[in-house]
């Protein structure tokens, strides 16, 4: 390539110094029981378990494990806040109390976020300007429906499911809560909620915000567990409705274990989503749609543009600057301020990456690392590339859940779009041109839940998310996000 | 002989085929099973399709997706449209049908005029169920962001067995008419229409591949339906809680849509609406900045 | 109107061939850099990088030789009782004032950047235009400020805008030529990357944002467009080319921000003042003002700082 040899240095010089989010205004006890009926009690076996900060694998907090009684008891307590007091409220007030959760994490925004950072790795930037808010914002976008349901479902009248049991991940945690509950209370149901094992804080600093808010002891339940506990809560004879959202794998089990039951589930799965670039497109801003796409968050994102699909004749260009951009991004101390790129969230997902950055390069494809400097301490990957690979490769057919990209490239706009809808998941997809009407026909033609047109890895709460296929079953967010927790009568 | 039978015309008695890819073919298999009238008089030798037939119209509906989900709104209400105006041309023939299979004759001419009517009703939601169900979403950022709803993709379907006519249609309308391509296993028990039904689809125009009908036994093909992992839903209508809970777990293997109609009225209006549309779509939901 | 933006035997390429900017994405990544928390050592040696950046400018109607004088005075005398500032890298008049400025600058090593072709609008012959870029050469200037022709620019043009600003790049001798844009005539990006990629190859040394008449003036998604022009060119040429955002910039804050992006899009090689300037009349004091408050830990007043 001939841009080589006017190479850029961003190395040496002018460089920032740390600016460290500071943690004097936050607090996070030793141990956090389960929240249930409104109250913080202890698990039935006296059981815990610990939570790390994985940047730095020092113990931040001990969480109850919670067995099979405390689910019994968290449902229970759901079930008697469902035909108390929450199905009779009026509308009107029940929405007033999510609106009041809204204002409240809105107030505690920096607490938050703070603790997001310290508990699950992910940069104080993005925890600070993106996951907190957006939760914030899905609580008071859903507050208002509560009493406006019947405008969502013409020529139907919709009641509350009842009983629902939230099972959520560990790269989004609390805005993953938000999606979860606030859906789930502005159409009447009371919920059990249960957080990523290796991220429970921010979930149990909500549950003390719900507290605070006065919201009917029993409405929310949060309990703190791994697999075992989640298939406890799916299991429950009086839960009325699953929400999962984490791997395809662990989403078939559920689906399977639901056969012969009538609970309804919405089900938010693994993806592996193609990025698009045209020969056309506003290649500059492409490749920070690329960098967004799969080295946000670390790249733990389900709808992460993990594969990349790049036109031939603008390959090399595209290329040259992805490695040139990634150069600049600044990986380590998620509590740093300028930190693009934290930690892994955990020792065993950094096992399942390096695992892939293995395969990648026993089945001959050519990878490429940013030259930055990892801490010692803790969970890290570099932003990597593979260029060289072709459909075949598992580094181009399976979900890796890390800042590892898979580059191919495509000839004509069919051959793009053959590719990247050989895949089992639809989950999300972008394409990349300057060129309008085809952007409406690459848009219509990727088969997934969400597509992003010259842009990439946007949420809002108005906005339905969810998956094609394999990705998944339903959809969050927006005005169809309320589907899933509503039963219809004519 | 006397003369008056030496004289009578011998009907010609109708083969009931199968209705794979715009074609009329046998079960590969060669299987039959007979269907008797109450007397127990064998009315006709039904195909016992195969799960080879049951393969080779999933490979149909999977071809004819890509055409069928891109026609025009308006052309697949024009096509539903013409179903319904040859199925009443035909409104006679179905009758004699479903007599034939043991429904009295008021109620099987009730049945063909409702299935008549539930098809001009699904022609006329193709051009405006994506109205009612779509939005544009006020994002917080300087983006359009609007969801629209595309069929789920190939549909397998097991239709109800007490309503051979108006159960088969009630469920492969909505279905269609939101661009879905679907595989229909028909009434075990009143399978006569569900084949004469495939001609008149054929007489519609309906593209080959869109909809296709076997006949066979539900006990053995069930399994079928459900695992296939080409097939992006799948509806029962009958069948107990274990055959429910098989289907799904079955379903999950690749994730399908499981859509339960056990228990639908499909002679009243509550067995017809939009959202039966809507079982089988996907929200898509795009963004785009608004820049200069 | 001639044919344009066609490729021709002067070298200028064919602008409809430029890559296509998407302004909310620009907007985003500015966004981006405007996060950058910048503390301690690293703000202390921005803002002094800032002050070496700045030409000090004065470009009014009523410009005297005195105000001329005082500006000067600014530029080798920052603020005498912090030791260790740097001395901003030029002052920026009108030609009739370039001598004034050299005479008064002495022999330090600040340059002496005049306006020229009939700034701001440019609506001038483009023999005067000439003209009045030898004499402030001839002057004393070390570096022209010269404004595109816009109307010519919109029109498409190219080959005429091209052509003008070759001529002016030959007037200029030895002294370095800087092109304003006038970006906020130019209505969207695109075009602004359009005139980026027009002017570097026509001779430019430098691209610059704005006359400071127009607003909007220089704003970061329109700089971070022209330091990525800068970017492909060099790729393309091997050749650097400066940037200098002008107008609107008179916050210390705001100017940490453009160095951020700066760094972050053309690397370190760029930031000095051979390759970046920053057009600004107030900016100094308001760096000034942070760095005392660096050093003592206590916010400022403007009452302690010269205004000249």
């Amino acid at each position: 390539m001939k841009s080589q040899a006017n190479k850029l240095a961003f190395n040496d010089g002018w460089h920032y110094a740390p600016a460290p989010e500071s943690t004097d205004h936050i607090r996070i006890d030793e141990k956090y029981d389960l929240f249930i009926g409104g109250e913080f009690v202890a698990p039935e076996e006296g059981r815990y378990f610990e939570t790390i900060n994985p940047a730095t694998e020092d113990t931040l907090s001990s969480v109850a494990l919670a067995t099979e009684t405390d689910i019994d008891r968290a449902v229970k307590a759901a079930r008697k806040a469902y035909n108390g007091p929450w199905s009779k409220m009026k509308a009107s007030e029940r929405g007033k109390y999510i609106f009041r959760i809204a204002r409240m994490l809105q107030e505690r925004a920096r607490e938050f976020a703070t603790i997001e950072t310290l508990d699950g790795g992910k940069p104080i930037r993005e925890s600070r300007d993106i996951d907190i808010p957006l939760a914030a914002a899905h609580f008071f976008y859903y507050a208002g429906w509560a009493d406006k349901l019947a405008y969502a479902f013409p020529g139907r009248n919709v009641r509350a499911v009842g009983v629902a049991a939230q099972i959520i991940p560990w790269n989004f945690p609390l805005l993953m809560a938000s999606w979860k509950i606030a859906p789930a209370l502005a159409c009447g149901n009371t919920v059990v909620l249960k957080p990523a094992e290796t991220t429970p804080l921010t979930a149990m600093k909500l549950a003390e915000l719900i507290q605070d808010a006065g919201l009917p002891p029993g409405v929310v339940n949060i309990v703190t567990g791994a697999g075992e506990t989640g298939a406890t809560m799916v299991n429950h004879p009086d839960v009325d409705k699953i929400a999962f959202t984490g791997s395809t794998s662990v989403g078939r089990i559920i689906q399977k274990s639901l056969a012969g039951t009538n609970k309804k589930y919405t089900l938010e799965l693994g993806g592996k989503a193609a990025n698009l670039i045209f020969e056309d497109a506003a290649i500059d801003q492409a490749v920070e749609g690329i960098v967004n796409g799969i080295f946000y968050n670390q790249g733990h994102v389900c709808c992460a543009g993990s594969r990349l699909l790049v036109q031939e004749s603008v390959a090399d260009e595209v290329i040259e600057k992805l490695r040139e951009r990634m150069e600049t991004l600044i990986v380590g101390d998620p509590m740093d301020k300028n930190t693009d790129i934290g930690a892994i969230n955990s020792a065993e997902q950094l096992e399942t990456i390096q695992s892939y950055l293995k395969i990648g390069q026993d089945e001959g494809a050519e990878m490429y690392q940013s030259s930055c400097d990892v801490p010692r301490r803790g969970y890290w990957c570099r932003p990597t590339i593979f260029t060289g690979v072709s459909q075949s490769n598992r580094i181009v057919q399976e979900e890796i859940f890390g800042p590892v990209l898979a580059i191919q490239t495509f000839r004509t706009l069919e051959e793009g779009l053959t590719k990247a809808n050989n895949t089992p998941y639809g989950l999300s997809g972008g394409v990349w041109t300057d060129k309008g009407a085809k952007i409406f026909k690459v848009t219509q033609g990727i088969r997934a839940g969400v597509i992003w047109a010259n842009t990439f890895n946007k949420f809002d709460p108005t906005s339905p998310f969810g998956g094609y296929k394999e990705s998944g079953v339903g959809r969050e967010g927006g005005l169809h996000g309320l589907g899933a927790y509503v039963k219809m009568a004519t | 002989m006397s003369m008056a039978e030496a004289t009578a015309r011998v009907p010609v008695e109708k083969t009931y085929k199968m209705y794979i890819g715009g074609k009329f073919p046998r079960t590969e298999s060669g299987r039959y099973f007979p269907l008797e009238d109450q007397k127990g008089a064998v009315i006709a030798n039904i195909c016992r399709g195969s799960r080879k037939d049951f393969r080779n119209a999933v490979v149909a509906a999977r071809s004819a997706f890509a055409g069928w989900s891109a026609a025009t709104a308006y052309l697949r209400g024009q096509i539903l449209y013409r179903i319904a105006e040859m199925l009443e041309g035909r409104h006679d023939q179905f009758t004699a049908e479903l007599v034939l299979q043991g429904v009295g004759k008021r109620k099987a001419k009730k049945e063909v005029d409702a299935s008549v009517d539930r098809l001009i009703y699904y022609a006329g939601w193709s051009d405006k169920y994506q109205q009612v169900f779509s939005s544009v979403n006020p994002v917080n950022s300087s983006h359009f962001n609007f969801s629209v709803l595309e069929p789920t993709g190939v549909v397998s379907m097991l239709a109800p067995d007490d309503s051979g006519l108006l159960g088969l249609i009630s469920n492969v309308a909505p279905a269609m008419v939101g661009g879905n391509t679907c595989v229909v296993l028909a009434s075990e028990s009143m399978p006569l229409c569900a084949i004469s039904f495939a001609e008149v689809l054929h007489a519609a125009d309906v593209p080959a591949g869109v909809v296709n009908i076997l006949t066979g036994f539900h006990e053995e093909l069930t399994t079928q339906f459900a695992s296939h992992m080409d097939v992006n839903a799948i509806i029962y209508c009958d069948g107990d809680v274990d055959v429910a809970k098989s289907v799904q777990i079955e379903a999950a293997e690749n994730m399908k849509r499981v859509i339960s109609r056990v228990d639908t009225k499909w002679a009243e209006e509550s067995a017809q609406s939009p959202y039966f549309v809507q079982d089988t779509q996907e929200t898509k939901t795009t963004w785009h900045p608004i820049g200069g | 109107m001639s044919v344009t933006g066609l490729p021709s035997a002067s070298g200028l390429p064919d602008l409809r061939q430029v890559t296509p900017v998407d302004e909310v994405g620009v907007n985003e990544r500015v966004a981006r850099f405007q996060t950058r928390s910048i503390k301690k050592e690293s703000k202390i040696e921005a803002l002094k990088m800032i002050l070496s950046m700045i030409d000090l400018t004065t470009l009014e109607g009523q410009d005297t030789p005195g105000k001329v004088r005082q500006l000067c005075q600014k530029a080798i005398h920052l603020h005498d009782s912090m030791p260790g500032l740097p001395h901003v890298a030029a002052v920026c008049v009108y030609p009739t004032m370039v001598g004034v400025a050299r005479k008064a600058l002495g022999d330090c090593d600040i340059n002496v950047a005049s306006v020229a072709t009939a700034f701001p609008s440019g609506m001038s012959s483009r023999k005067i235009k000439l003209e009045e870029t030898r004499t402030a050469v001839a002057e004393g200037a070390d570096e022209i400020d010269m404004v595109i022709s816009r109307g010519a620019f919109l029109q498409g043009d190219y080959g005429f805008v091209f052509d003008e600003i070759a001529a002016v790049k030959e007037a200029c001798g030895d002294a370095h030529l800087k092109v304003i844009l006038e970006t906020g005539e130019l209505g969207t990006l695109d075009l602004v990357r359009r005139a980026s990629v027009l002017a570097m190859h026509a001779g430019a040394d430098f691209i610059k944002t704005s006359t400071g008449k127009i607003q909007p003036a220089a704003t970061m998604p329109v700089t971070f467009v022209m330091l990525k022009a800068i970017k492909s060119f060099y790729f393309e040429t091997g050749r650097m080319i400066g940037m200098k955002p002008a107008g609107g910039i008179s916050g210390a804050k705001l100017a940490v921000h453009y160095l951020v992006m700066l760094r972050e899009t053309l690397g370190n090689a760029w930031m000095t003042p051979e390759w970046f300037r920053f057009g600004a009349s107030s900016l100094a004091n308001d760096v000034l003002m942070q760095l005392q408050k660096q050093a003592t830990g206590v916010y400022q007043s403007a009452d302690y700082f010269s205004k000249d």
